[in-house]
């Protein structure tokens, strides 16, 4: 299958994900159950993306968990978007220099 | 019309400069991931240009490497980008009555997480213009900035990539880690996110599931769990 086929599918998806409510669905969701899921659903999709997933990117396994506990410690210092991807990859750069 | 007020549409541009240049050192590392799984600069470059999303893009990279079946491509970009959907519950809310049905067919496609911050932010009804001046700096950012990174990925040292390639994995951590300190519910939520994910990468007959089954699984249980534990406030609708 070609790479655009996977990239049409992927693109008609997510326009329909962010669209339709736009369109169809002009009142609040009243299902307090679909309502609470949907709100947890962000942190735990990427929250399995990133771990382990992170230890197995880098070229040295400790590289990768040591910018996990960076990206983490900044995250929770109030670090911005871009601060956090910053520290993360300044971490693993020192690190693959000394092991 | 007061000429104090700049235009919606010079606002967008305004909030969408260091949107789009944080987009363009991420997608970078996109492109990266890209990459490895053979999609070449003008594929991520169209990819990022219609789906302009991280983990939604990060995911369908990784089932373009894996050629996934059709169906799972379907699932998990649902699953990866349902949030967006309750994004665009709550914009839906904020759309003028008087606004052309036609803008939110055009504002709709491209809700991210900074855009949709932006957006909400601001009082009053959705302007149409002012996302417009932020797409026409966010969007390029982040899709040249993606085939950028699939072009320069192999030219740059082994070293630099793999540093790289930990900054999607940071933006996902900024996202996740700080709103952990406000709910005892997401904590769990992201805690038991990796502990699960780990879990199943090593344990016997768990670790054959193919890891985006293993998304699918992991976030409609876990997040079905927490939905019926800690049921959401009201106020989370508009989160």
């Amino acid at each position: 299958m070609s790479n655009y086929v996977y990239i049409l599918i992927g693109f008609a998806t997510i326009y329909a994900v962010r669209v339709l409510p736009l369109t169809l669905f002009r009142k609040p969701i009243k299902s307090r159950f679909f309502r609470s899921f949907l709100y947890y659903v962000p942190y735990v999709t990427l929250a399995v993306m990133t771990f382990p997933a992170i230890v197995q990117a880098t070229e040295k396994p400790l590289a990768g968990a040591a910018a996990l506990i960076v990206g983490i410690a900044v995250s929770l210092f109030g670090g911005s978007l871009f601060v956090v991807a910053s520290a993360c990859c300044a971490t693993v750069f020192l690190l693959e220099l000394f092991i | 019309m007061p000429n104090k007020k700049p235009s919606p549409f010079l606002e967008g541009m305004r909030d969408g400069l260091p949107i789009g240049l944080g987009y363009f050192a991420v997608a970078f590392s996109l492109g990266i991931a890209a990459k490895s799984a053979g999609v070449t600069p003008l594929q991520g470059f169209t990819a990022s240009f219609l789906c302009m999303a991280s983990a939604g893009e990060y995911a369908l990279f990784t089932l373009i490497g894996a050629g996934a079946p059709v169906i799972e491509v379907i699932v998990l970009t649902l699953i990866t980008n349902a949030r967006y959907f309750l994004m665009s519950c709550a914009l839906s809310q904020r759309f003028s009555p008087d606004t052309p049905f036609f803008h939110r067919l055009t504002v709709g496609a491209v809700v991210t997480d900074e855009i949709f911050g932006a957006t909400i932010a601001r009082k009053g009804y959705v302007e149409p213009a002012y996302n417009y001046g932020i797409m026409l700096l966010a969007v390029p950012g982040w899709s040249v900035g993606t085939a950028l990174g699939i072009i320069m990925g192999t030219l740059l040292p082994a070293r630099l990539v793999s540093a790289l390639s930990v900054a999607l994995y940071g933006m996902f951590l900024a996202t996740i880690i700080p709103p952990m300190k406000k709910s005892l519910p997401i904590a769990l939520c992201v805690a038991c996110g990796f502990l699960f994910s780990w879990l199943f990468g090593v344990l016997p007959l768990l670790s054959e599931i193919s890891t985006g089954m293993r998304t699918i699984i992991l976030t409609v249980v876990l997040s079905a769990a927490a939905a019926l534990i800690f049921p959401a406030k009201e106020e989370a609708r508009d989160e």
